[in-house]
């Protein structure tokens, strides 16, 4: 038999969505790994629910689309294990699966499915129940487990610092052994999961500099305007949400920009409303609505950083 | 970034770009074939960018082997020459194997013909001298190229005497040539050059002699050392500089290749020839040559017939206007898993599936393509990943464009720059999502222009 059809007539089959989809869930194992080690059953229970609560609700909303199953993708189960882990382990089971219907039926849904959706779909699921669920989510959320797990029976060391000054330990934030939402916690793990996705090239590596170099900037700038302050840069790096929102969560290519150099204003952008928000809000950590924030801009940061073309002016 | 190659302006690359599998093993090392006269050749009337050639000959004529059978029809068109001799039949019609459909002549073979050993001599064989070249001046190796019905062999097709014409507004300073073959897959460039360098040089010692240019530079990419050795030591004396290229998709692109290798940048919408640089292949130089030094019009052409499904891989010395079919046969045939053919390489070659679509001036190469190599993933939305933005060689937003295309949004696209897009397959292939990004931009362009005529 044979075919006609346009050209190019290769195509690099190493390079699909279904496989973008599988090392965002390789890069996710050292965090996942740790959120397991840490916070043991709650991390298990949190991740199952909002796993299978994603796949059920893509199944669900491609069907009354009459869209083609898209569950083969994988892009649904990504959104699962991210929200799971930007949520606190001990959040009640229907808040996972809330934030997971709202994930996948208001954000990316009704945008049209995969790769239409404008804000990434977890931080909706999240800032939902986040919203409609304030006491189970709220810095008092974190601090009802009970003394089955150590780690748990504090406060996050965001709050620990805002309400009560305690500086939690830079080497506790480094490798996870703090309270905190399940993949947040540890720094090392992110960093693993996040140079692999950064090498595979499946995040780009702007994004997470971005945020990087502009909490760098801010916090540095902070600490020199109150010298002896007892969180530095390093704990702003290290603490909360920030590299797990700055490798997983702002490099979702969809609701991010096309070009290098929109990225790389992307992941500043989010690096620099997390600052603020740190700083000057009530809430303690700022990563989710940074991260929306930044998505609704995305557009417009298109459009302002059209690369000159070969030759052009 | 980048080193700089000492000597030469650019930085041997160019910004972007993808790595194709290369596959040039299958006829890399093939030598040159030549094929035998066919018993009758189809001549496509348009063979060249730019206007149709018209005949010359009435049919019943008997022609001779050399013999100018259609004219140029305007500064832009190159007459085209029979390859065989024999009789002239009645003009007709033919298809493309790009689609198009052309007026054609048939020439049915009679008579002595050029065969073997002395059509290889005839073509590329024998001496080259270049010592004596100055008895040559501008006019008349220009009238020699245009007389010819030399058009650019690298697959443009764009008629080589428009190039060279003197032009006082806008002088050249660079010979550039074209030795880079970035298409995976083809290697009648690079047979060429290893078989032939000495037409090579001594044609591109007579352009550099038309333009009075400063630099005559051969570009090869590095992955095709002993071509680069080869003409090496051709060079010697002469000038004439290699220039060591990455190898990199689309390496041989005009625009690309003059930026890795003299660092300049052709204007959009512009010509090399805003930057003072002219391009020309490897094959186009060797039949300059011959136009010049022994009178001969281009009647044959190197062509790569490969891949994984036909039999014997070969390069092939072929008459231009004998069939696809004929040189698939005289290669065995296609295997039972051959599942697309293509005339050039892979990334820009058009599939075709008629055996009698006749070979142009244009025609690279037939790469034959099997399942296996078009094992294609299903398409799925874009993922707004940036990919296509990153390999893009134009440095253009290839997604954007697309969306633009299939919108029919003729605004966005041209705002977009849609028009500099030269199709190169570069964002198709790297599209995580599989997407047809280049089908859907072709038709952008047919918009945009349809929305300019309005
Ligand atoms: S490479 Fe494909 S999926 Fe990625 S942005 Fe470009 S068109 Fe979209
Ligand atoms: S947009 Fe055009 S020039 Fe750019 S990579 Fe795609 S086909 Fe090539």
């Amino acid at each position: 038999m044979i075919h006609v059809a346009p050209s190019p007539h290769l195509s690099n089959t190493a390079q699909t969505t279904r496989r973008m989809m599988i090392d965002v869930l390789i890069g996710l194992a050292p965090v996942v790994g740790v959120a397991v080690y840490v916070f043991k059953m709650y991390a298990v229970i949190q991740l199952a629910t909002c796993v299978v609560s994603c796949l059920a609700a893509e199944a669900l909303f491609t069907r009354m689309r009459g869209n083609k199953m898209t569950l083969c993708d994988f892009s649904a189960a990504v959104t699962g294990v991210i929200l799971a882990l930007s949520l606190p382990g001990t959040a009640p089971w229907y808040v996972g699966v809330i934030a997971a219907f709202v994930a996948i039926g208001i954000a990316k849904a009704i945008f049209g499915g995969i790769g239409m959706n404008l804000f990434n779909p977890a931080m909706v699921g999240r800032a939902f129940v986040m919203i409609a669920f304030a006491s189970a989510l709220g810095a008092s959320g974190y601090m009802d487990a009970g003394s089955a797990v150590d780690a748990i029976t504090q406060a996050t060391p965001l709050t620990a610092f805002k309400q009560g000054g305690i500086t939690t330990p830079l080497s506790a934030l480094f490798w996870g052994t703090t309270n905190g939402s399940l993949g947040e916690t540890s720094a090392i793990a992110c960093l693993i999961g996040g140079l692999y996705l950064c090498l595979r090239r499946t995040a780009s590596w702007e994004i997470p500099t971005g945020v990087i170099a502009a909490t760098v900037v801010l916090g540095g700038i902070g600490n020199l305007v109150c010298p002896g302050a007892q969180w530095t840069v390093l704990h702003h790096l290290l603490g909360g949400a920030l590299l797990f929102g700055a490798f997983f969560i702002a490099t979702d290519p969809v609701s991010s920009p096309l070009t290098p150099k929109g990225k790389f204003i992307f992941g500043a952008g989010t690096g620099a409303i997390i600052m603020l928000l740190r700083v000057f809000s009530g809430y303690p950590e700022g990563v989710m609505f940074a991260v929306l924030l930044m998505n609704a801009v995305t557009p417009l940061i298109n459009r302002w950083t059209i690369p000159r073309p070969l030759g052009g002016k | 970034m980048g080193f700089k190659f000492k000597g030469f302006g650019g930085g041997g690359s160019f910004a972007h770009g993808v790595h194709p599998p290369e596959r040039k093993n299958f006829s890399g090392d093939a030598a040159i074939e030549v094929v035998p006269p066919p018993g009758k050749v189809m001549l496509p009337l348009l063979q060249n960018v730019g206007a149709p050639s018209v005949e010359a000959v009435k049919p019943k004529t008997v022609v001779a082997v050399g013999e100018m059978v259609a004219k140029g029809s305007a500064f832009v068109s190159a007459p085209i020459h029979t390859p065989i001799a024999g009789k002239v039949m009645k003009t007709g019609m033919t298809t493309l194997a790009n689609g198009r459909h052309v007026k054609a002549m048939p020439i049915k073979a009679d008579g002595e013909q050029l065969t073997g050993q002395a059509l290889w001599n005839d073509v590329f064989g024998g001496e080259w001298p270049r010592d004596d070249l100055d008895q040559y001046d501008g006019k008349q190796i220009v009238d020699a190229i245009q007389g010819a019905g030399i058009v650019g062999l690298g697959g443009a097709a764009f008629p080589t005497h428009v190039k060279y014409v003197p032009n006082d507004e806008k002088p050249i300073d660079t010979v550039l040539i074209n030795g880079c073959e970035c298409e995976p897959y083809l290697t009648a460039d690079y047979r060429v050059m290893l078989e032939a360098p000495d037409p090579v040089i001594t044609g591109t010692l007579l352009l550099g002699k038309v333009t009075g240019a400063r630099e005559m530079i051969i570009g090869i990419e590095d992955n095709k050392p002993e071509a680069i050795e080869v003409l090496t030591r051709a060079a010697a004396g002469t000038g004439i500089r290699i220039a060591v290229l990455k190898t990199k998709y689309p390496q041989g692109s005009e625009k690309q290749l003059i930026v890795a290798a003299t660092g300049r940048e052709v204007p959009l919408g512009g010509l090399p020839l805003d930057v003072g640089v002219a391009v020309s292949n490897v094959g186009t130089v060797a039949a300059v040559a011959r136009a010049v030094l022994r009178g001969k019009p281009l009647t044959h052409r190197v062509i790569t017939v490969t891949g994984a499904g036909i039999r014997n891989p070969k390069n092939l010395l072929a008459p231009i206007g004998i069939t696809m079919g004929e040189l698939i046969d005289y290669c065995g045939g296609l295997t039972p898993d051959a599942a697309r053919m293509v005339a050039g390489g892979p990334m820009m070659g058009f599939a075709f599936s008629d055996m009698n679509a006749p070979v142009t001036k244009g025609t690279s190469g037939i790469t034959i393509l099997t399942h296996d190599d078009l094992k294609r993933e299903e398409e799925t939305n874009c993922v707004r990943c940036g990919r296509c933005v990153d390999v893009c060689p134009m440095n253009l937003v290839p997604t954007k464009i697309a969306l633009a295309s299939r919108y029919k949004d003729a605004e966005l696209a041209q705002q977009y720059n849609i028009m500099a897009c030269f199709e190169c397959g570069s964002c198709a292939y790297i599209c995580p999502a599989n997407l047809p990004l280049v089908q859907l931009i072709r038709t952008g362009k047919a918009v945009v222009i349809a929305a300019g005529k309005k």
